[in-house]
């Protein structure tokens, strides 16, 4: 299969460095997160892939094409990648008006052609009746499809988004987000997006690169990733909410059984050959049930106090003590029949396969 | 006022204008891109004739471009004409002058233009070239157009250096300031009167000219 195959190191005269190294199909649509902090060298990553920046070391490679070796010498400026490029604010150029904006990259064909070409992309992106408008004149979210029909005029083999829900404002984005991922389905070429946002990265996202301070930590599907950390650094970034230092005392062939202070939870995972590991639970997966009926003789069953209820939008944010500090989160539908009184007691139930664990030499 | 001394004048300063328009640019465009640490340097260079006095920088050219010099000698030998006291003599020193005057603001202008729209046009295919066309001088023509009324009024002005490299042959080197200074020697303050009041008007005109379209800036 043809592959995007990249592996590359840069480094900034200030002693700043960058090194990546993955592998993402070149055809096809997938869209691949790169996920991290600001300033952990993800926006270089997307710029080594468009030829904007040129690392000092490595090589990528587009299929059968080679557009950056060290070695060699070679190296593609943008315009022989046949990338597009969606910029942080747009980049929209602002003497030029939508359908100009649009046609940009469109010089060499000819004006009839160009011009049905434009047409039917204003109408596709929902931007007919704006192309005389000029970008100052138009909304953010209207720039953001202007500047996608731009870079989707050219029929580009790699999708490149730096941050491209970052310049909307908080409402529009949560809704643009839904919309991007509509647009993006249409596309079927492989896609790179960076961002900061782990909302952004699950929302849009089936692959995620995992950055901080200029490395790879973690990559591999979005859910799996989510779910299965494989150090204490994604798992903060991620977004774990319930993570605990443990240890194994007992194994069997399918399961574990860790130790949380007095409590004992047992897990899926047969992985962990150390005795400390770091015990990870995501809020989500955490099952509450009514108090008068309990989870029958489940395991991983435990009683739980309530210490805080935090609303959060549809969902319930519970804050629980089962003899460590354990943090729920419910749809507020599903807690209509729930006596959810700080300071009561309810059955908590965290499910075996919910239970994951990092051995703890990982962090070190 | 004397037409023959307009004539040279208006000559000189728009030759000057129009050259410093086609080195002038590249180098401001490789001043303004540009991430070599040395870049200092070659601003310092450029500004120079600023603070140089014009004697200074006229008394070197003259020196650099004598017939005993290699320049004066490489440029004899190829034209079979020489540079002192020559019309050439006297455009080459105020392209030098005028350096400053057309590079600053040119940089200034295209400094201004977002890095991220010439990127994004290097994305839709388009060459450096092509980019430089089709959006950097879109975008930062206001500020070339200052420079280049700057550099056309400054060498009208000019005197100290013309006259050391030219010195005051009527239809050849003696330009309008040259003239004034001429009258005032021969006691003709009517005449000197007369194109000194042009030339405030003239000034005072490109001044007003230069600063509207820096208010107005950028016209959408």
């Amino acid at each position: 299969m043809k592959e995007l195959a990249a592996q590359f190191e840069m480094h900034y005269p200030r002693g700043a460095k960058i090194a990546a190294e993955f592998s993402r199909p070149a055809t096809g649509f997938s869209i691949t997160a790169v996920f991290g902090p600001s300033g952990c060298g993800k926006t270089t990553v997307l710029r080594c892939l468009a030829g904007l920046e040129r690392p000092q070391k490595g090589t990528i490679a587009f299929g059968s094409d080679v557009w950056f070796d060290g070695k060699q010498g070679i190296y593609r400026s943008p315009r022989e990648r046949n990338i597009g490029f969606l910029f942080q604010e747009y980049a929209l150029f602002p003497h030029l008006n939508v359908a100009q904006n649009i046609g940009y990259g469109l010089r060499r064909q000819k004006a009839p052609e160009r011009q049905q070409f434009v047409h039917e992309l204003l109408n596709r992106f929902g931007l007919s009746g704006l192309a005389d408008r000029y970008p100052n004149q138009i909304s953010g979210g209207q720039q953001q499809r202007v500047a996608l029909a731009r870079t989707l005029a050219l029929r580009p083999s790699l999708l490149l988004l730096d941050e491209p829900l970052s310049a909307l404002d908080t409402m529009l984005r949560e809704q643009m987000r839904l919309e991007l991922r509509h647009l993006l389905t249409d596309v079927a070429v492989p896609m790179f997006l960076v961002t900061h946002d782990r909302h952004e990265a699950m929302a849009l996202a089936d692959h995620l690169i995992v950055m901080d301070e200029g490395r790879i930590l973690q990559s591999g599907p979005v859910q799996e990733v989510f779910a299965r950390p494989n150090d204490e650094r994604v798992a903060r970034m991620v977004g774990v909410e319930t993570l605990h230092k443990g240890r194994v005392v007992e194994r069997s062939n399918a399961t574990t059984t860790v130790a949380v202070g007095s409590v004992r939870l047992i897990s899926l995972a047969n992985n962990p050959i150390e005795e400390d590991v770091l015990i990870c639970i995501r809020a989500e997966d955490v099952e509450i049930a009514p108090a008068a009926k309990a989870f029958d003789d489940r395991p991983n069953c435990l009683a739980a106090t309530i210490r805080h209820v935090v609303s959060d939008g549809a969902m319930l944010r519970l804050d629980l003590d089962c003899g460590f500090a354990l943090s729920a989160l419910l749809p507020r539908w599903a807690t209509s029949s729930l006596n959810l009184e700080v300071g009561s007691v309810v059955p908590a139930h965290i499910p075996e396969e919910a239970v994951h664990l990092i051995p703890q030499f990982a962090t070190n | 006022m004397d037409s023959t001394a307009l004539w040279l004048t208006l000559r000189l300063a728009a030759l000057t204008t129009t050259i410093l328009l086609a080195v002038g640019l590249p180098l401001a465009w490789w001043l303004a891109t540009t991430r070599w640490s040395g870049r200092f340097l070659v601003e310092a260079v450029v500004s120079l004739p600023l603070v140089l006095p014009p004697t200074v920088l006229g008394f070197y050219i003259l020196m650099a471009t004598g017939p005993n010099s290699p320049l004066g000698a490489a440029y004899e030998s190829t034209t079979g004409g020489r540079l002192p006291f020559t019309f050439q003599g006297i455009l080459l020193a105020s392209i030098l002058y005028n350096l400053p005057f057309a590079v600053r603001p040119f940089t200034a202008a295209l400094m201004g233009v977002d890095r991220r729209l010439i990127e994004a046009s290097w994305c839709l295919g388009e060459s450096r070239l092509s980019t430089f066309f089709r959006v950097v001088l879109p975008l930062s023509w206001p500020g070339i157009l200052t420079g280049l009324v700057l550099t056309f009024a400054h060498c009208v002005g000019e005197f100290g250096v013309v006259l050391m490299v030219g010195g005051n042959i009527p239809g050849v080197t003696r330009t309008l300031s040259i003239s004034i200074y001429d009258n005032v020697q021969a006691l003709n303050y009517a005449a000197a009167g007369q194109t000194a009041f042009w030339l405030v008007l003239f000034s005072f005109l490109v001044l007003c000219i230069t600063y509207a379209l820096g208010r107005r800036g950028i016209p959408f």
